[in-house]
C-alpha cells in the first residue's frame, strides 16, 4: 500500500528568495497517527496547505495516497482534496449560516466523489452516524452559532470525517479548548479516524499531547529552510 | 444546486444588508420603469389628445400654430376662415362630420370656444373616448354655456350660474360682454386633455355677443342690442377660426388635404393631427431623453450600492471562503457563489421594483390623471421595460464578478490560514 503522504525535495516560497519550506523527505504511512509540531511561524500551516493541494509548488514531489499533487491542475487538486482529504481548522471551522447537519454534509454536497464514498447511505444517515461517534448527534438541527467552541470543533471533525477520507489533517484543532476537553476531543478523533481507517496528521505546538500519537515529526528538524533562516 | 442553496442561505444570513441592497435596486428599477411608463404615457396621452379627427383645417399659416390653437387652446389664429368655406367642406360628399371652432374670446383666462353640438357628439380623444357630461346637458339657446372640468374646478361654477365672456384672450381684458351674460347649462366630465380648459358656447353665441360691435370695438352708447332681442334665425354666422374634419373613408384623407390646400376661394391649410402631434413631440421630446439619462444614473448608483455591499462583506467572509476551499470547492464554485448572490439580489430587486411600480401606478393612476392630466395605463412593461429589466439582471451578474474574482484571489492568497 502506498504511503499516505510522501514528500520529496519539496520547496516552497511565498516571495522569491524567502523559502518557507525546504523538506528533502517526509513520509507518513497509511493509517498512521502523526503528531507534527513546531513553533509558530515554522511553516506548519503552509505544509498542510501543500498537502491538501490548496497551495501549490512547482519544485519537488507532493505525493498524497500515491498521487503527485504537483502534477495536477488546480481543479484536479480541488476535486482530489474534496474527495480524499478532511481538514480541521484551529478555529471557526463552520459556515455560520448553515445548521450543524448542513455543515457536516457540505463536503459531500460539494464533491460528488465524496458523496459516492457514503456507499449509498443518505446524507442524513451518514451525518447522524458520524455525529453519534463524536457525541454531537443531539445537535444536528442546531444553528452552529449556538454551539460552544468544543462542540464546534467536534462538528468540524465530523465534517472532516464524513465519507471516510483517507487523510485527515488537523491544524491545531485543540488550541482553543481547555485541558479536559482537549483530551476528550483527541480521544474521539482517534476513535473516529480509526473507524474510518483514515491517516491522521495532527499539528500542534503543545508537546504534552505528543505521547498520545504513534509518531511525532518535528518540522524544524526536517525543514532546511528554518535552519537556513536560523543560521542567517 | 449546492452553490445556489449556499448563496441563498448566505444572503438570508445577512438579512439587513441583503434587504437594503434589494430595496436600493428595487427603487432604481421602479424609478427606471416609472420614468419609462411616464414617458410612454406622456407620449401616448399627447398623441391621443385628439383622436378620430382626420384633418384640422384653418387659415393658411404655420401648421404648428394651427395645431396649437385648434387642439391645445394656445396662441391664436392670424386669420379666420369664412363660414361659406366651412360649409363647402362640411357638405363635401367625402366628409363624415365636421366640428367648427370659433375662437378669440375668453372667460377669466379660459378660452371660449364657439362650436356646434357636433362637438359633443363627435369629438374623440384617447382613441375612442367621447365627451361626456358630468352635469347638465348640451346647449340649446344662444346664451347657453358648457364648461370644461378645469374651469369648474378653478372657478367653482355650477349649472344655472351666469357668467360673462370677455373680449380677447388676455386675462386682464377691460372689454367684456357684460350686457350679454351666459347661463351654465352643462359641465363636462374630466378628459385630461385641453378640452377641460375651455368654455363652450354655440357659434350663435359668438355671433350674438359681437352683434353690436363694429370695427373691432364695442358698440357706442345707445347702439347696444339687448340680449333678449337677439333671435337665432336672425343671426348670420360669417366666419369661424378652424374646423375638425372626419372623412367617411380614411383613404380620402390625403386627397381631401390637397383639396383644402388648393381651395380657390380662400387660402386654407389642412393638417393631419397625428403627423403634426408627432412633429411637435419631437421638438419637445429632448426633455424625455434628459429624464432617461438621469434615471440611468440612478440605476448605476443602485448597482454600485450592490457592488459596495458585496465587496465590503468579503472581508468578513474570508473565513467562509477558506472553509469552502478546504472542503474541496474550487475557484469556479467560489466565483459562482458570489456571482449567484449578486444575480439573486438583482433578480429580487427587479421583481420588487416591478411590484412597487405596479402597486404605485395602480394606486396613483387616478391621482396622476386628475392632477397632471396624464393617463398612465397599468400594463405589462413595454419592450424597453423588458430590456431594462434584462440589463439590470445581466449587469447584476456581471458586477458579481468583481467581488467574486477578489474573493478567489483572497482564497488563493490565504490558502488555509486566514489573515484577519
Amino acid at each position: 500500500m502506498a504511503d499516505a503522504v510522501s514528500l520529496v525535495d519539496l520547496k516552497f516560497e511565498y516571495r522569491k528568495g524567502r523559502p518557507v519550506l525546504d523538506i528533502p523527505s517526509m513520509r507518513v504511512a497509511a493509517g498512521e497517527r502523526v503528531f507534527l509540531f513546531g513553533p509558530s511561524g515554522s511553516g506548519k500551516t503552509t505544509l498542510l496547505g501543500l498537502m491538501a493541494g490548496v497551495l501549490r509548488t512547482t519544485v519537488g514531489q507532493v505525493q498524497i495516497l500515491g498521487q503527485d499533487l504537483v502534477k495536477m491542475s488546480p481543479s484536479q487538486r480541488d476535486a482530489f482534496r474534496g474527495s480524499h482529504v478532511g481538514y480541521i481548522f484551529q478555529l471557526f471551522n463552520l459556515i455560520p449560516y448553515l445548521t450543524v447537519e448542513e455543515n457536516i454534509t457540505l463536503s459531500c454536497r460539494l464533491s460528488p466523489e465524496r458523496r459516492k464514498r457514503l456507499g449509498g447511505k443518505s446524507l442524513e444517515a451518514a451525518a447522524r452516524d458520524v455525529a453519534a461517534r463524536l457525541g454531537i448527534d443531539g445537535l444536528l438541527k442546531e444553528s452552529v452559532t449556538a454551539l460552544s467552541v468544543g462542540q464546534q470543533q467536534r462538528v468540524a471533525a465530523a465534517r472532516a470525517l464524513i465519507g471516510t477520507p483517507e487523510l485527515v489533517v488537523a491544524d491545531e484543532p485543540t488550541s482553543s479548548l481547555d485541558h479536559d476537553h482537549r483530551e476528550r476531543f483527541i480521544e474521539l478523533l482517534f476513535e473516529a479516524t480509526k473507524a474510518a481507517g483514515s491517516t491522521l496528521i495532527f499539528v500542534s505546538h503543545d508537546r504534552t499531547l505528543q505521547p498520545l500519537f504513534d509518531r511525532a515529526i518535528a518540522l524544524p528538524e526536517i525543514n532546511r529552510a528554518s535552519k537556513l533562516e536560523a543560521a542567517a | 444546486m449546492v452553490v445556489l442553496s449556499l448563496a441563498w442561505h448566505s444572503l438570508k444570513n445577512r438579512k439587513l444588508t441583503t434587504w437594503l441592497t434589494v430595496i436600493s435596486i428595487a427603487l432604481s428599477v421602479a424609478l427606471l420603469l416609472g420614468v419609462e411608463n411616464v414617458r410612454t404615457g406622456a407620449r401616448e396621452s399627447f398623441s391621443n389628445t385628439i383622436s378620430g379627427t382626420d384633418l384640422i383645417v384653418g387659415a393658411r399659416g404655420g401648421s404648428l400654430q394651427l395645431l396649437l390653437y385648434a387642439v391645445f387652446r394656445m396662441g391664436s389664429a392670424t386669420n379666420n376662415i369664412t363660414y361659406a368655406s366651412y360649409q363647402h367642406f362640411a357638405e363635401h360628399p367625402a366628409v363624415a362630420w365636421t366640428i367648427p371652432y370659433s375662437l378669440g374670446d375668453s372667460h377669466r383666462g379660459f378660452r371660449v370656444v364657439g362650436t356646434t353640438n357636433d362637438f359633443y357628439q363627435h369629438y374623440k380623444f384617447r382613441r375612442d373616448r367621447k365627451i361626456e357630461f358630468a352635469a347638465g346637458k348640451m346647449p340649446e339657446g344662444i346664451f347657453d354655456v358648457v364648461l370644461g372640468s378645469d374651469v369648474v374646478d378653478a372657478l367653482k361654477y355650477k349649472v344655472g350660474d351666469k357668467i360673462v365672456i370677455a373680449h380677447g384672450i388676455s386675462t386682464k381684458t377691460i372689454q367684456d360682454h357684460a350686457d350679454k351674460p351666459f347661463t351654465v347649462v352643462g359641465i363636462l366630465k374630466r378628459t385630461a386633455t385641453p378640452v377641460d380648459r375651455s368654455v363652450y358656447i354655440s357659434l350663435y353665441g359668438i355671433e350674438a355677443v359681437h352683434i353690436d360691435w363694429s370695427d373691432g370695438g364695442p358698440p357706442m352708447i345707445g347702439e347696444e342690442v339687448p340680449a333678449d332681442k337677439i333671435k337665432k334665425d336672425e343671426l348670420k354666422i360669417k366666419q369661424i377660426t378652424a374646423f375638425l374634419l372626419r372623412t367617411k373613408s380614411r383613404i380620402d384623407t390625403l386627397r381631401l388635404q390637397r383639396e383644402v390646400s388648393t381651395f380657390e376661394d380662400e387660402p386654407l391649410q389642412a393638417i393631419i393631427p397625428g403627423v403634426a402631434l408627432a412633429e411637435l413631440w419631437r421638438t419637445i421630446g429632448f426633455a424625455e431623453d434628459a429624464l432617461q439619462v438621469v434615471t440611468l444614473f440612478v440605476l448605476i448608483v443602485g448597482m454600485l450600492g450592490m457592488l459596495v455591499s458585496l465587496y465590503t462583506s468579503l472581508n468578513e467572509r474570508r473565513r467562509e471562503m477558506a472553509i469552502l476551499r478546504a472542503i474541496g470547492a474550487g475557484p469556479m464554485k467560489i466565483i459562482s457563489l458570489l456571482v449567484l448572490e449578486s444575480g439573486l439580489l438583482a433578480i429580487a430587486g427587479s421583481v420588487l421594483g416591478v411590484a412597487i411600480i405596479y402597486g404605485l401606478s395602480f394606486v396613483a393612476q387616478p391621482l396622476i390623471e386628475q392632477q397632471f392630466g396624464l393617463y398612465l395605463p397599468v400594463q405589462p412593461p413595454t419592450s424597453t421595460g423588458y430590456i431594462y429589466l434584462g440589463a439590470v439582471v445581466i449587469s447584476g451578474i456581471l458586477i458579481g464578478f468583481v467581488p467574486a474574482v477578489k474573493a478567489y484571489r483572497n482564497a488563493l492568497l490565504d490558502g488555509l490560514s486566514v489573515r484577519l
